[in-house]
C-alpha cells in the first residue's frame, strides 16, 4: 500500500436548490472529475440535498493565509459608512 | 464510544515547548475557551492535532467496520422493505466514515496512512463491532441501542472546537436519527408478532445491553486524556455522564417496547434523579479492545480483504485517468 497511489482529493460544492449558491460541503477522493462527481453524488446527496454539484481539485484552490486574517479583514471594521444604516435621513424619506 | 480507545494511554508525553509556542498555545487555549472554531490552516498545538487525528480516524474506522455486522443480514432481510432500509442505513455508515476520513485529512494525515493503521491493527475502532449478529433481531438492536449510544456521544461533538470535525458531526447526526428509529420500528414490529419473535428480541437485547454500555469507554476515574480534551472542546461530556444519560433514556423506551433490560440492579434513584445500574464487566471490555473479542479477527480480515480485492479497480481507474490526462495534453 503506497501513498503515491492514493486518488487525488476533490472539494465538493452543492447547490441545494435552484436559486441558491453552491456551498462547500466536503471532499472525496477520485481518480478523475467524472468519478469525483459520481462519488460526490453518492456521498453527499443521498437525501436529495442537492440539484447541482461542482467538484474542484483540492490542490487547485488558492486560499488566503489565516495568519493574514487581521491585515486582510480588520481594515473594514471602521468603515461603517459602507452600510445603509450609517445614514440618518429626514423621517419622510428614511425608508429609502 | 466510537472513539473509546482514546482512553488508552499512548505512552508519548507532550514535547517541551519554546517560548513562542508557549504564547501561541496560550492564545489557542483562550480561543477554545471562548468557544471559537479552529479551522484546518490555523495554528494549533501539535498535541491538539495528534489527538484529533487519532480521535477522528478512530471514529471513521468505527463507521466503516460498523457496516460489517449489519452487512451480514442484507441478503437475508425478511422483506424487500426491510432490505431497502438496511441497505440505506449501511450506506449512510459508509458515508459517515468518508466524511470523517476527509475531516481527519485536513489535519495533514492521508487516507492511505489511516487505512494502513487500521489494517495493521495499530488503529482502534469501537469494541461493539466485534460482537456477532446471529439473528434478525440483532439488526434492530444495533439500530436502537448501538446507534442510540452513538447519538448520545455525537450530538455534543457537533460543537467540537475543530470546525471540519464539527461540520462532519452535524451531517452525521442529521442522518443518525433514522438509524435509531428504524431499529426501534423493526423491534416493535417483531414484538407484535409471535412468541418466538418476542423471545428473539429479548435474547438479542440480553446479549447487547452490556457491550453497549461499554461503548462509552472506561469509567471517568480510569480514563486518560479526558481533561485536556475537555479544555480544548474536543470532548464535551465525560464517559460516565454520557452513559448515565443513555441509561436514563433507554429505560422508558424498553418499557414501551416490552423488553426487560438484563440488569437486576437497574432501578430509579429518586435522590439522584437518575437510574442506578449494575457493575460493568471491564475485563470483558479490555479483552475486546485488545483484540480478543468474539470477532476481532474476522472483522479486520474482512476489511483487509475488501481493500485488497479492490486494489485492481483503484489502480485501473488511476491509470485510465492518467492516460486521459496525457491524451488531452497531446491533443
Ligand atoms: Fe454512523
Ligand atoms: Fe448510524
Amino acid at each position: 500500500m503506497s501513498t503515491r497511489n492514493e486518488w487525488p482529493l476533490w472539494e465538493v460544492f452543492i447547490r441545494s436548490r435552484a436559486g441558491l449558491d453552491h456551498k462547500h460541503c466536503g471532499s472525496v477522493h477520485a481518480p478523475d472529475g467524472a468519478l469525483a462527481l459520481q462519488a460526490a453524488r453518492d456521498v453527499y446527496t443521498r437525501r436529495q440535498e442537492g440539484v447541482s454539484i461542482w467538484v474542484v481539485r483540492a490542490d487547485q484552490i488558492i486560499a488566503s493565509d489565516p495568519g493574514q486574517k487581521a491585515e486582510l479583514f480588520d481594515p473594514m471594521e471602521d468603515k461603517v459608512y459602507r452600510h445603509p444604516t450609517f445614514y440618518q435621513l429626514p423621517d419622510d424619506v428614511n425608508h429609502i | 464510544m466510537y472513539t473509546q480507545a482514546m482512553d488508552i494511554p499512548e505512552g508519548n508525553k507532550a514535547p517541551l515547548q519554546s517560548i513562542e509556542q508557549g504564547t501561541a498555545s496560550a492564545d489557542f487555549d483562550a480561543r477554545c475557551a471562548q468557544g471559537d472554531f479552529i479551522e484546518a490552516k490555523d495554528w494549533m498545538p501539535e498535541q491538539y492535532r495528534k489527538t484529533l487525528v487519532r480521535q477522528i480516524s478512530q471514529h471513521a474506522h468505527s463507521e466503516i467496520v460498523g457496516m460489517l455486522p449489519e452487512g451480514n443480514w442484507v441478503t437475508r432481510a425478511p422483506s424487500l422493505k426491510r432490505k431497502a432500509i438496511l441497505l440505506a442505513k449501511i450506506q449512510d455508515e459508509g458515508g459517515h466514515g468518508l466524511y470523517l476520513y476527509a475531516a481527519a485529512e485536513t489535519l495533514g494525515t492521508s487516507r492511505d496512512e489511516m487505512i494502513e493503521a487500521l489494517h495493521s491493527g495499530r488503529a482502534k475502532y469501537s469494541s461493539i463491532f466485534n460482537y456477532p449478529t446471529p439473528t434478525w433481531a440483532d439488526i434492530g438492536v444495533i439500530g436502537w441501542l448501538v446507534d442510540g449510544a452513538a447519538i448520545m456521544n455525537q450530538v455534543p461533538l457537533c460543537r467540537c472546537s475543530y470546525g471540519p470535525y464539527a461540520r462532519a458531526m452535524i451531517r452525521i447526526c442529521r442522518e443518525e436519527s433514522f438509524h435509531q428509529r428504524q431499529g426501534f420500528d423493526l423491534l416493535h414490529a417483531m414484538m407484535q408478532g409471535t412468541e418466538a419473535q418476542r423471545a428473539m428480541v429479548q435474547e438479542a437485547v440480553n446479549r447487547w445491553w452490556w457491550p453497549v454500555l461499554m461503548m462509552f469507554g472506561p469509567e471517568d476515574k480510569d480514563s486518560q486524556h479526558s481533561e485536556q480534551s475537555a479544555k480544548w472542546g474536543i470532548k464535551r461530556l465525560s464517559n460516565d455522564e454520557l452513559r448515565q444519560k443513555f441509561v436514563d433514556a433507554i429505560v422508558e423506551q424498553a418499557r414501551v417496547l416490552g423488553v426487560t433490560l438484563p440488569d437486576p440492579d437497574l432501578k430509579w434513584n429518586a435522590e439522584h434523579g437518575h437510574h442506578d445500574f449494575g457493575a460493568i464487566n471491564w475485563q470483558e471490555f479490555w479483552n475486546v479492545v485488545n483484540g480478543h473479542g468474539p470477532l476481532n479477527k474476522e472483522r479486520l480480515a474482512a476489511r483487509v480483504q475488501a481493500w485488497d480485492d479492490g486494489a485492481w479497480v483503484r489502480e485501473a481507474a488511476l491509470a485510465h485517468a492518467n492516460k486521459q490526462a496525457t491524451r488531452s495534453v497531446a491533443a
